[in-house]
């Protein structure tokens, strides 16, 4: 099988889309000649021109809001808000006009548009490049939300958020564009709302998210020298959420730690908290842990960040605290 | 001050006695309209709350009227007048008020949400300066495939203070869509007097055009012959490929911000003057000579048009209250 960086993976998924489909273009800030700030649109301008490969203006609100005007006349637009820490000044459009359209039409209208943006610690941006926002759009009714941690689901979730009909906010993590993973040969769709189990164990389940995936999976390998068997879980979409997965693997583990990158409070863990102790609190032998950034915005020094931030010490931490619950 | 003709870019061409009828007869309609529901808001039958373009009739039926039926509009928290000089019948309109599942928009709606994607209306907006984003998308969408369509977007005077109008004039203007942003400039963001909200005279407002290197066209939203004319030129213009335009029209809010609106902020000689000077159905009358016979023969049939649309809402089914999340996601 051959293998992809995850910015290979996106990048790929982007191209076969505006190979395939005249109705799929892509704008936002630098994605032209620069490639995107990441440079995962890299290539794309000179494959397919400056009419469907856009450069725009620093403008949010007006990149997602005449994206949702091109989607509901048809075409399958893909924008990019280069740090998702300013998908906050686009939140109106998203949330008052993308996400409502439908309801607020009587279904008269459908607005097929994705939103690709990245975020996430690691390389000291300071407090307005690295955060992790995903929870605040899994609170709104009509969004569709992906977090993609490896190469084969970014290409895979990426191709099934642009075919999806409702606005999708797609979240990439700006630490895993480098790391490479196997895909297959030709782009298998993902369906979203479908968790993968990445590790199977019988102990204790790790529902996690984005750069959480790895760093649990690290932990899992240390636990196992414990004699302690993690299950590892990503939802990989947020909304909708594949509940019967991740309940299925708690009830069988009867133990649940969540990870993601974002702080804890209000984080997309407390919704994952809440789901299973409601569907499988009989099966429950120790309370809920959840692992996740301290409640601080993120401070530039590497030594501060670092320890803001959660590690995979951190999610073993966690795993041990919920088996000496006994 | 330009004659139409001028103000319009028209070419000098004039407009029919029988088109001139024809708008007299939907402003009154819209009058007659917005009279009912306030009536009927009061009684307490309608849910939420309201906004009527009492005044601004003009504007709705001048601008529609020279749009075509693929042509698309966004429209405002003041949308009635829109939503039926765009072609949806009252009865829908009004049983949307009624939240009633023959609504336009199927009761899903409201008010500020009036949406009746047939005829190009791709709604109402509750959000100032929100609707105006998702029209400079329609208008690349119809630019990349190469139709001649336009989208066009309505919003008021306080509206040209958000970040939207802003970014969206910006956009347009740089990709050369084919969009019209219309300015119902009435003076008032809500309570808010112009001198109070915008730092240039209201009458000056047009010139926000300039920053953006956009073409302006003018008319007196009072006039609806003026306001047909320049759509028109604006809609020539921007289906040429010369890009957008703001179509700036000076209009009055002859009513309050919204239906029970005791209005403190205005002053009451003042209000009661621009009723008698700046009706624009009653300047259009007279200058069709509309006598008194004529004006209740025609004033009798919208009435009985409205009275039967309140009828058809009233008789109208409840949504099933599950029905709430039928269209959350497609």
């Amino acid at each position: 099988m051959p293998e992809l960086t995850y910015r290979e993976a996106v990048r790929d998924a982007l191209g076969k889309a505006l190979r395939e489909d005249d109705s799929v273009f892509i704008m936002g800030e630098d994605i032209a000649e620069m490639g995107g700030s990441m440079a995962v649109t890299q290539g794309l301008l000179d494959e397919f021109g400056p009419t469907r490969v856009r450069n725009t203006p620093i403008s949010e609100m007006a990149i997602v809001g005449s994206g949702i005007g091109a989607a509901i006349q048809g075409m399958r637009p893909i924008v990019e808000i280069m740090y998702e820490d300013f998908l906050t000044i686009s939140m109106e459009q998203l949330v008052n006009q993308a996400a409502k359209h439908r309801t607020m039409s009587g279904g008269q209208i459908s607005v097929p548009l994705t939103i690709r943006t990245q975020g996430g610690a690691g390389w000291s941006p300071g407090a307005q490049h690295a955060q992790q926002l995903e929870a605040w759009f899994v609170h709104v009714p009509g969004l569709k939300v992906v977090f993609a941690s490896t190469p084969e689901d970014a290409r895979g979730l990426l191709w099934s958020a642009i075919y999806d009909d409702n606005p999708t906010v797609f979240f990439e993590h700006r630490t895993l564009y480098s790391i490479k993973g196997e895909v297959s040969d030709e782009l298998q769709p993902i369906p979203l709302g479908k968790a993968r189990i990445h590790r199977e164990g019988s102990d204790v389940t790790v529902v996690a998210t984005g750069r959480l995936v790895h760093e649990s999976l690290q932990a899992a390998e240390e636990a196992e020298k414990d004699g302690i068997s993690v299950e590892v879980v990503d939802p990989r979409t947020l909304l909708p959420l594949d509940e019967q997965t991740i309940v299925e693997s708690v009830k069988k583990t009867a133990r649940c730690v969540t990870a993601h990158e974002a702080v804890t409070r209000g984080g997309f863990g407390a919704e994952l908290a809440a789901v299973i102790q409601h569907a499988a609190f009989d099966w429950l032998d120790a309370p809920i842990e959840r692992v996740g950034a301290a409640f601080a915005p993120l401070a530039f020094a590497p030594g501060m960040e670092q320890w803001a931030v959660p590690h995979a010490d951190d999610v073993l931490e966690a795993i041990r605290r919920t088996v000496a619950r006994g | 001050m330009a004659t139409v003709e001028e103000r319009a870019e028209s070419g000098g061409r004039g407009v029919s006695e029988a088109m001139l009828r024809g708008f007299f007869r939907e402003m009154l309609l819209i009058r007659r309209f917005e009279e009912k529901v306030e009536d009927r808001f009061r009684a307490g039958e309608l849910p939420g709350f309201l906004h009527v373009a009492i005044g601004q009739e003009a504007t709705a039926t001048g601008v529609c009227a020279a749009l075509a039926r693929e042509d698309v509009i966004a429209s405002t928290h003041r949308a009635h007048g829109h939503a039926i000089a765009k072609g949806t019948p009252v009865e829908r309109i009004m049983a949307e008020l009624y939240g009633k599942v023959e609504g336009c928009s199927k009761g899903y709606g409201g008010s500020m949400h009036l949406y009746d994607v047939e005829v190009g209306n791709l709604g109402a907006n509750a959000v100032v300066g929100g609707g105006l984003p998702g029209i400079v998308g329609a208008a690349l969408a119809f630019k990349m495939r190469g139709e001649k369509r336009v989208a066009v977007a309505f919003f008021g005077d306080g509206a040209t203070n958000t970040g939207t109008f802003h970014e969206s004039m910006n956009l347009a203007q740089l990709w050369t869509v084919p969009a019209i942003f219309v300015l119902e400039n009435n003076g008032w963001a809500e309570s808010t007097p112009a001198s109070q909200q915008l730092p240039l005279p209201v009458e000056e407002l047009g010139k926000r055009a300039a920053a953006y290197g956009m073409k302006l066209i003018e008319a007196d939203g009072q006039d609806v012959e003026a306001v047909y004319l320049a759509t028109l030129a604006a809609r020539e213009h921007a289906l040429a490929g010369k890009g957008p335009v703001l179509l700036h029209l000076r209009t009055h809010r002859l009513t309050g911000h919204f239906v029970g609106d005791p209005q403190v902020y205005r002053d009451k000689d003042e209000l009661k003057e621009e009723r008698e000077t700046k009706d624009p159905i009653r300047l259009l009358g007279a200058r069709l000579e509309i006598g008194e016979d004529e004006f209740s023969t025609i004033d009798g049939e919208l009435t009985a048009e409205v009275e039967a649309a309140v009828e058809f809402a009233k008789a109208g089914t409840d949504p099933k209250p599950e029905d709430a999340l039928k269209y959350v996601y497609a």
